[in-house]
């Protein structure tokens, strides 16, 4: 492993990232803070996709892709690799990781609602506070998936739940 | 059984949770870069960063003591030296040194030489006047606000700006002893 910082250096960076989007310059505009926090994710991700992809030979296809980002790529990022990865063969792919890292250490207040299963991207009109700052902090590895797969020949749109 | 010592910033480093720096440079740069774009004015950015950095030391100052171990400091030399040997330590996984001590003893320079931050990082001209590390100099002077010490960090040398070395100058402004939030008479 090369060089490492604690992992407090890094969930600080991204909880103040996360509050000062959302609480201040976009207080009222969760949508344009989303955005800007995924833009973040995105640029890392591509950099970081340069890095780890340097001497290899390029991709053969996507799944190759999508394969690499769960293994390699997450396990370089998390220690772990993508526990579950599942694909309707027809460009969509589902990447579960069962223990985030990033919001294992968030807490929940149990009397807000569980995590919806509702299949479209709506927000539905209830959703709790505490949800919702839980699914702006996923906009970030999200735009790290984006932009790691866009540095590796693929353009995509993909978004984050919690489950 | 005996009281624990104060651990070494080696230590505690040792078993704290580490990740991949690659990734914090990176996270870092980019929200660096997405704030210049947001705000434009470089003197935005610097005090930004100071802002979120101020927000992270008061809550990292609390895992810092817990881990640490470290009793109350004697003085402001020991607190700085603290800071330099342990903190640093503990979360950048870098020792910085202390220097340049004023005669009362309030004012002294952190000097870091290596720097996770600014790894492969280089300012381009549109640039000038940025404070890339600002979020540390905030970082600490939030931290030491929490035990009652008022600081002002200010940078003394910045690597990216083509000096040898890191220079962080801390002055102690005021020692503020720990308030009771309920006063006897109201």
């Amino acid at each position: 492993m090369g060089r490492e910082v604690s992992e407090s250096c890094v969930d600080s960076v991204l909880t103040e990232m996360v509050s000062s989007y959302c609480n201040g310059f976009y207080a009222n505009k969760p949508e344009l803070a989303a955005r800007r926090i995924e833009a973040i994710g995105y640029q890392v991700g591509h950099q970081l996709s340069e890095r780890y992809t340097m001497e290899r030979p390029r991709f053969s296809d996507h799944l190759e892709a999508i394969k690499f980002i769960c293994k390699d790529f997450w396990s370089e990022l998390f220690k772990k690799q993508i526990d579950n990865l599942k694909t309707n063969h027809r460009g969509t792919f589902v990447l579960q990781d069962n223990k985030f890292r990033w919001i294992s250490h968030m807490s929940i207040d149990p009397s807000s609602e569980n995590g919806s299963t509702v299949e479209d991207n709506s927000v539905p009109a209830g959703e709790s506070k505490a949800a919702q700052a839980t699914s702006m902090h996923l906009y970030f590895p999200c735009g790290i998936i984006r932009g790691a797969l866009s540095n590796l020949g693929i353009p995509c749109a993909g978004f984050c739940r919690y489950i | 059984m005996a009281p624990v010592g104060p651990r070494s910033g080696d230590a505690i480093f040792a078993n704290v949770e580490r990740v991949n720096a690659e990734l914090f440079t990176l996270t870092y740069g980019a929200i660096v870069r997405q704030l210049l774009t947001d705000l434009e004015e470089v003197e935005e950015v610097n005090k930004q960063l100071d802002q979120m950095g101020y927000n992270i030391g008061i809550r990292l100052i609390d895992e810092f003591l817990a881990k640490s171990n470290v009793s109350r400091c004697v003085d402001f030399k020991e607190t700085a030296e603290v800071i330099a040997k342990v903190g640093f330590k503990m979360f950048l996984g870098v020792t910085a040194s202390v220097t340049n001590w004023d005669a009362d003893g309030t004012c002294c320079s952190i000097v870091l030489e290596d720097n996770p931050l600014v790894d492969f990082v280089e300012l381009p001209d549109t640039c000038q006047g940025l404070y890339y590390c600002n979020i540390l100099s905030g970082v600490i002077r939030g931290a030491l606000e929490m035990v009652s010490m008022k600081t002002e960090v200010t940078w003394a040398k910045d690597m990216l700006r083509g000096d040898d070395v890191f220079e962080l100058q801390v002055k102690l402004l005021k020692q503020v002893p720990e308030e009771y939030p309920y006063k006897d008479d109201e």
